[in-house]
């Protein structure tokens, strides 16, 4: 990133800690929260949420994300579309008249 | 033959081509991963039984090496900052760091495999114990990866520091993409196979 150097690095550094401390009591919640044994679809839902949190914060701040370029972004929504479909892939069997099960 | 646009931004991408490249290589291991995701949500949607991951595996292990994992993170992103403010010995304890954090998180996940096969669970136990060794083998192996190139970076490959500085903070900032990558992958492998 060319433009950090004209940013006090004092200020990117305090920056990183904060999101370190926001990933460690994230961490804590959701493994506090794996002791209650919710119903699995409430847990899924509770962790996939803050995993997803915790995977914005590395992508944004660690990965630069929230300010970088482009042809990064075109790069990244493409990924998305491709990952959903693959995502939503096992879905299809539902929908297989060959299918038993 | 000189490489182009290692140190400066290419005009029309407004990158340096290494740092395109590993995006678009972080792109296929998100379809890597993604496969085996997809997979292992195939596998549970149609099973009769599948065990909750609190039960049968190690959770407090696990959130230990999520930490070590985590912290080794911020140790790599340090070091890249301290190469900016030109202070090496500091990018080197930093970088020292995030190697030594990967070393601890492959040691615990050896002691936990070691407990696993100690009970005769191994990947043809189930398909959960299937999919557990293959997802967290993999990511395993994307540590030792990293080891490798951030043990390089850290030692013979830090010359470049004083020949070439700009392409060489770009090799640590493109070294740090995949290491933070690498962390992702265990962020969403931690909860969907030990906590639910």
């Amino acid at each position: 990133m060319s433009d950090f150097h004209s940013i006090d690095s004092r200020t990117h550094v305090r920056k990183y800690l904060y999101v370190f401390y926001s990933l460690m009591v994230l961490t804590v919640v959701t493994v506090s929260v794996s002791y209650v044994h919710l119903p699995f679809i409430a847990a899924l839902i509770v962790a996939l949420i803050i995993a997803s949190i915790k995977a914005a914060l590395v992508a944004g701040y660690f990965m630069h994300l929230i300010s970088e370029r482009k042809m990064i972004y075109a790069l990244l929504v493409l990924t998305v579309v491709f990952f959903v479909a693959l995502m939503f892939l096992p879905m299809l069997h539902h929908s297989d008249p060959g299918m038993v099960g | 033959m000189q490489i182009p646009y290692n140190a400066v931004e290419r005009p029309d991408t407004g990158l340096y081509n290494a740092k395109l490249g590993i995006w678009l290589f972080l792109a296929s291991e998100v379809m890597l991963f993604g496969a085996l995701f997809s997979s292992l949500v195939l596998l549970r949607v149609n099973a009769t039984t599948w065990p909750h991951g609190w039960e049968i595996l190690n959770v407090p292990l696990a959130t230990v090496n999520t930490i070590v994992l985590i912290s080794s993170s911020v140790t790599m992103v340090m070091s890249w900052a301290s190469l900016l403010e030109k202070n090496f010995a500091k990018f080197r304890r930093y970088l020292g760091g995030t190697i030594l954090f990967a070393f601890v998180f492959l040691v615990i996940k050896a002691f936990e495999y070691g407990a696993k096969f100690e009970h005769g669970l191994l990947p043809s136990t189930s398909n959960f114990f299937a999919t557990y060794f293959t997802m967290t083998g993999l990511h395993g192996l994307h540590v030792i990866g990293g080891i490798i190139v951030n043990i390089y970076l850290w030692g013979p490959g830090s010359k470049m520091w004083t020949t070439d500085p700009a392409r060489f903070i770009n090799r640590i900032e493109v070294a740090g993409l995949y290491w933070h990558f690498v962390d992702l992958v265990w962020i969403f492998l931690f909860p969907i196979l030990y906590l639910l």
